[in-house]
């Protein structure tokens, strides 16, 4: 470097003559619009605007001007390098634009093609509609309760008031527990989901209000239609002053939450012997809505034309199964129903087969995902 | 029971018009199943009439013989002129009344009748057999109608009965009385508010005695039994074609008309009846309890061993009858049987049943009599068959009869008048209550608030207040009941067990995972496939006494045969990459227990000690899940190769599931059937006292199970107990969240192959301290460079203060001391 000389004419150091800045200044914008490319204008960028480049290699002169010279030509220079450096980002930001476009596109995929890796999994439709059944009840402030599956007589008969002998005890296709020595065990599996109303009442404090989801059996062999292992879900209500308009009340209330609103319910007098008085309920099919009944041209798949659907059994529960868990029953009251999960699927979601529930084909289970 | 209305008809007078469909829906209102209503004969259409046959001429030369007739129909031709028929059935004569079906009419089957040419004449309709018009099974021929019963010209319709409505009526357990026609026109009477005509009231003349000498050894068996007889029967009378019809549209065939009126008495009235050859029958009757070693050959002809139970009718020769069962065939009336002796008795209603049971015997009779018998219709049920049986098979009503009656009266039920609007829920006067009870036959008598009732004799099922309860609310109608909207109240929610299923249910289904809902029918075969070794408790299991399939009679005490069975089915219809999984309980039997479970009284609450007996009895029931995985478990595809599941696979489904009830298993190397011995995990849990619980097994299945059951090969299996696993969490206490910089330190360590990774982590955490924020392995590494048996296990650990940025030499500290704990404890060498 030039040590300074204040005698110096500026216009004496020819890099610092306007002439010269311009033409720098020139050449350095030429290169830099030539830049076809990141690579090119990296190259100019360094020999215009680098350390070596010749209008940093003027700037240095500057100190060699006499010191009122040195304003005007420090102006000079520095304009001249703004100049560039406008260039070079202006141009660096088109050709960076010109590259992603480049390359984005050239980086683009197919984006409809298959991404599933995992098997597809699900849940059974069992499961998720009894959960559904029974999350409405939990809803209306019910608790789940449960029992065993391998249950004793008393809970599954006789504190249930089916009489020893009697039709409706060996009308229910029991499955028997072999006892010691192949004698009586007293133990079958649960041919309903009752048995829990008992247990509910001997192990909760009143009033009770409970749902029980739970897996049932009769020696039915498989078809279409039945199964010897299906689902029930039970409801049970004890408390005081409890009467079959509070029943019909919880039905209707299950009954829109589940299928729609504005459906009517209907009760049959049934027979049941935990129940008394018995009902046999029905809903207005939520397809047709009766509209297919006499209607031979407009068939309803879902209710057989019927107009009704056929929900399940209910009633006021017996005051002997009272008796038998122990409740008061000159202060207690309560209802009972039982629905069929199984029989939900099939009318509500088509499940015209029933070895599609019990065989575990993934592709029946994986239709149904995760809720239902 | 099916119902033909016109028989319902004449006990009531129903409305006007009332159709069939009518009458099923105010029936299945009042409680009545009505299954079908069945137009019997409606197929049938067109000129059908009784013709009578003016003369035959035989033809031959046909490969059978041929009768061409001339059969008088009156006017009912149009033409007053004979008809010609042709006809092949020969049970007929000149001058016989026949059923004629003329050309135009059609018979069930579509089958059309018309003037037709055949066997060389011209055939104007048709000459009508029972079968061909829908009657009753019938092959002897044609129907030969007796003289005087009609003229040529009458309508047949009516005369046969051709067209009738059915109803078919599944008839509920307590319901015994609408097991006849009188129950069910009880109840259309009740329906339409019509007046009833009780069949069974029946003016019995005379007064008991005289009759066949008969006891009763027990009166506890039977409280009421009634012989009558009749002398002089013709056994050869036929059966008239109004009873045939009518048995015909109950379901019941025609055998003689001795059997055919005790059959006709019981649908009509509801009152089991049998009929006994009385000169076969071999002195006094007496109706006792069978003694150990008798036997009785049966109608059916099958020669049974009698049980103490069972109740059994007797003369001197030992037992004639199973009671209300089956009859013997020694006294069974028959073609030469005269004089006919007829039982209606009331026995007990569980005797029947248990009889029925054993004898694997269900008849018309043990159904009535074990869903309960009017026990004030013997006499009447008596005298109405032996006087049908004078009247259509000639002879004469013995003058005495037998009667023994121990019945006692009925107690009346005391029930508040508002105690069935209570039950329903609806406020009915107390004079309608009363009206109400009367209809169905109580006897009501007021007492303050309180209605005394006496129920029928009929109606053995009303005992409580609320079965009268029933009754009033029937009668009113179910549809009167009010919705009255549930009240609202605090629940608690589901339970923690209850949500750990439903959450575990959703994370396997959502990681890829179907669940299946296997059968828990299991056998023997199932454990051997398995490899189960011959003292494994899992083949401990509880037996079906009846299983449906004898192969498979025990209950699960593993889900795995059930899992791997839909498997190879799902394999087998041509999937191979499977991840299924079930949730559910296997049956534990517990070791020492009765297995027999106590039957505690039902007029109280259990005990404590009998609840616990109870419990004591049963098996263990823990909720299990398990799951299985073949194939890959990452798919492959357009982006490459997959990942087939492995070992690992189903261990880390073990501990996914053990983070969702939020607790963490520790995992050690284990030989257990079915796994693989050398890939097979034991899972445990803390069981919170200090000690560990076992709680399942995952792994790669055994070679031979795989090859057992057809697997794919390397199949993966986990099975744990849900229930326990979700008992050994605890809640979430929140962990302190440092915001100071992490310092990351590798370290690698060799190893003898025979330590397990596990203890190596865990000397590294507990060496570390508590800087130490987690610690992985990102590495293992066997070969040359580490030695043989040995391997390099390679550990990212990640340190960090709660409070502070860490120092350079305390991380070095702690990791020197992570590295000198597993040294001490597991022989590590740090690697070079
Ligand atoms: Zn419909």
């Amino acid at each position: 470097m030039s040590a300074p000389n204040n005698s110096y004419d500026p216009v004496e150091v020819t890099p610092l003559s306007p002439d010269e800045v311009a033409r720098m200044r020139d050449d350095a914008l030429a290169a830099i619009a030539a830049a076809a490319d990141l690579e090119q204008l990296k190259a100019a960028r360094l020999a215009h605007a680098g350390d070596r480049s010749p209008l940093a290699l003027a700037n240095r002169e500057i100190g060699a001007l006499p010191p009122a010279a040195r304003a005007e030509a420090g102006k000079r220079v520095g304009g001249a390098r703004r100049d560039i450096g406008e260039a070079l980002k202006r141009r660096q930001a088109e050709l960076e634009e010109e590259r992603d476009a480049r390359v984005l596109v050239e980086e683009a995929v197919d984006v409809t093609l298959p991404t599933r890796r995992s098997t597809p999994g699900g849940r059974h439709p069992v499961t998720t509609v009894a959960e559904r059944m029974a999350d409405i009840f939990v809803a209306m402030g019910f608790d789940v309760a449960e029992g065993p599956e391998v249950e004793a007589e008393w809970f599954n008969f006789d504190a249930l008031n089916f009489l020893p002998d009697h039709p409706a005890r060996t009308m229910q296709d029991t499955f028997f527990v072999e006892g010691p020595s192949g004698g009586d065990s007293r133990m079958v599996l649960r041919t309903h989901t009752s048995p829990v109303q008992v247990r509910a009442l001997v192990e909760r404090e009143l009033p009770v209000y409970v749902v029980a989801p739970g897996t049932t059996y009769r020696t039915d062999e498989l078809d279409a239609t039945h199964t010897p292992v299906f689902h029930q879900l039970e409801g049970l209500v004890v408390d005081e002053g409890i009467t079959m308009g509070h029943l019909r009340g919880a039905i209707d209330a299950f009954v829109d939450g589940m299928f729609g609103s504005g459906l009517r319910t209907r009760f049959r007098p049934s027979y049941f012997p935990f129940t008394e008085p018995s009902a046999e309920v029905d809903m207005e099919c939520f397809v047709c809505r009766g509209a297919s009944v006499g209607d031979p041209a407009n068939p309803c798949r879902t209710c057989s034309s019927e107009g009704w659907i056929e929900l399940g059994g209910c009633g006021i529960v017996n005051p002997r199964v009272l008796t038998a868990a122990g409740v008061d029953t000159a202060r207690y009251s309560g209802w009972a129903f039982g629905l069929g999960v199984e029989r939900s699927l099939m009318f509500a979601n088509g499940v015209a087969d029933m070895h599609d529930m019990v065989e575990g084909d993934v592709r029946f289970t994986a239709a149904f995902g995760m809720e239902i | 029971m099916r119902v033909p209305v016109s028989w319902l008809k004449e006990y009531t007078d129903l409305p006007e018009g009332t159709t069939a469909r009518e009458l099923a829906a105010r029936l299945i209102a009042l409680g009545l199943e009505v299954e079908t209503v069945e137009a019997v004969g409606a197929d049938i259409t067109g000129p059908i009439y009784v013709g009578r046959v003016l003369e035959i001429e035989e033809l031959t030369g046909f490969k059978k013989p041929i009768r061409y007739c001339r059969v008088d129909v009156g006017a009912a031709n149009g033409t007053g002129q004979p008809q010609n028929i042709i006809c092949g059935a020969r049970n007929f004569a000149e001058g016989d009344l026949v059923v004629v079906a003329l050309p135009g009419s059609e018979l069930p089957g579509g089958f059309a009748i018309g003037a037709r040419k055949t066997y060389g004449r011209v055939s104007e309709g048709m000459i009508c057999s029972a079968s061909e018009l829908a009657l009753w099974e019938d092959h002897a021929g044609i129907i030969v109608l007796p003289e005087g019963s009609a003229a040529p010209g009458d309508d047949a319709y009516a005369l046969l009965g051709l067209r009738e409505d059915v109803l078919d009526i599944a008839v509920t357990p307590d319901r015994g009385y609408a097991l006849s026609v009188r129950g069910v026109a009880r109840e259309a009477a009740a329906a339409y508010g019509t007046a009833f005509r009780d069949p069974a009231d029946i003016a019995v003349e005379g007064t008991p005695g005289g009759g066949y000498p008969a006891s009763v050894a027990d009166p506890a068996v039977c409280d009421r039994y009634v012989l009558r007889g009749v002398s002089g029967f013709d056994p050869e009378a036929p059966t008239p074609l109004w009873m045939k019809r009518r048995l015909a549209l109950t379901g019941v065939r025609s055998i003689s008309l001795a059997v055919d009126i005790t059959n006709y008495v019981l649908m009509e009235l509801g009152q089991p009846l049998h009929a006994w050859d009385r000169d076969a029958v071999r002195g006094p009757i007496e109706v006792r309890l069978a003694r150990a070693g008798e036997q009785l050959e049966t109608l059916d002809h099958v020669k049974r061993t009698l049980d103490p139970d069972d109740i059994v009718i007797a003369d001197e020769s030992g037992p004639i009858n199973v009671a209300g069962v089956m009859g013997g065939l020694a006294t069974e009336i028959g073609l030469g049987s005269t004089n006919v002796l007829i039982e209606a008795a009331h026995f007990a209603e569980t005797h029947i049943a248990r009889a029925s049971r054993r004898h694997q015997l269900s008849s018309e009779s043990s159904r009535r009599f074990e869903r309960g018998v009017d026990s004030a219709l013997q006499v009447a049920a008596a005298t109405r068959a032996v006087r049908l049986l004078a009247e259509l098979g000639g002879g004469a009503v013995d003058p005495g009869y037998t009667h023994i009656d121990t019945t006692a009266p009925r107690a009346a039920i005391a029930i508040a008048a508002d105690h069935p609007g209570r039950v329903a829920g609806v406020d009915y006067p107390r004079e309608r209550v009363a009206e109400r009870l009367a209809q169905v036959g109580c006897a009501v008598e007021a007492d303050g608030d309180t209605l005394r009732v006496v129920p029928p004799t009929w109606r053995p099922d009303l005992t409580d207040p609320n079965d009268l309860a029933e009754e009033v609310i029937r009668l009113e109608g179910y549809a009167g009941i009010p919705s009255i909207a549930p009240r609202a109240r605090a629940g608690h929610g589901l339970t923690p067990a209850q949500r750990l299923r439903r959450t575990v249910g959703r994370k396997l289904a959502a990681t890829g995972f179907a669940e299946v809902m296997a059968y828990p029918f299991v056998g023997v075969r199932d454990f051997d496939t398995l490899q189960v070794p011959a003292d494994d408790p899992r083949r401990t299991a509880l037996k079906l006494a009846n299983p449906l399939n004898d192969d498979e009679p025990l209950l699960r005490t593993t889900l795995l045969p059930g899992l791997l069975k839909a498997l190879v089915r799902n394999v087998g219809r041509g999937f191979g990459d499977l991840a299924l999984y079930e949730i559910g309980p296997v049956f534990l039997p517990r070791p020492g227990a009765s297995g027999r479970a106590p039957m505690p009284a039902v007029d109280r609450g259990p005990t404590a000690e009998e609840l616990a007996e109870l419990e004591a009895a049963l098996p263990e029931q823990p909720r299990r899940v398990a799951a299985v995985m073949a194939g890959h478990r990452d798919l492959p595809g357009w982006w490459g190769a997959g990942r087939a599941a492995t070992w690992a696979d189903a261990v880390e489904t073990a501990r996914e599931v053990a983070r969702l009830a939020n607790t963490e298993l520790t995992v050690r190397a284990a030989q257990y059937a079915p796994w693989h011995p050398g890939r097979c995990a034991a899972l445990f849990v803390a069981d919170g006292e200090g000690g560990e619980r076992l709680v399942g097994h995952a792994g790669e299945l055994h070679p031979r199970v795989v090859a057992a059951h057809g697997l794919p090969e390397r199949t993966v299996a986990v099975e744990l107990d849900l229930d326990a696993v979700g008992a050994a969490g605890a809640p979430v206490r929140a962990p302190a969240v440092s915001g100071y910089p992490v310092a990351l330190q590798d370290v690698a360590l060799v190893v003898a192959d025979s330590v397990p990774a596990a203890d190596v982590e865990r000397a590294l955490r507990e060496g570390a301290g508590e800087l130490l924020e987690d610690v992985r392995l990102f590495d293992v590494y066997t070969g040359a460079q580490v030695g043989e048996g040995r391997r390099s296990l390679a550990y990212a650990l990640r340190f960090r203060a709660a409070d502070r940025t860490l120092k350079t030499e305390e991380i070095t500290a702690a990791r020197d001391a992570a590295v000198a704990a597993a040294a001490e404890r597991t022989g590590a060498v740090l690697r070079g």
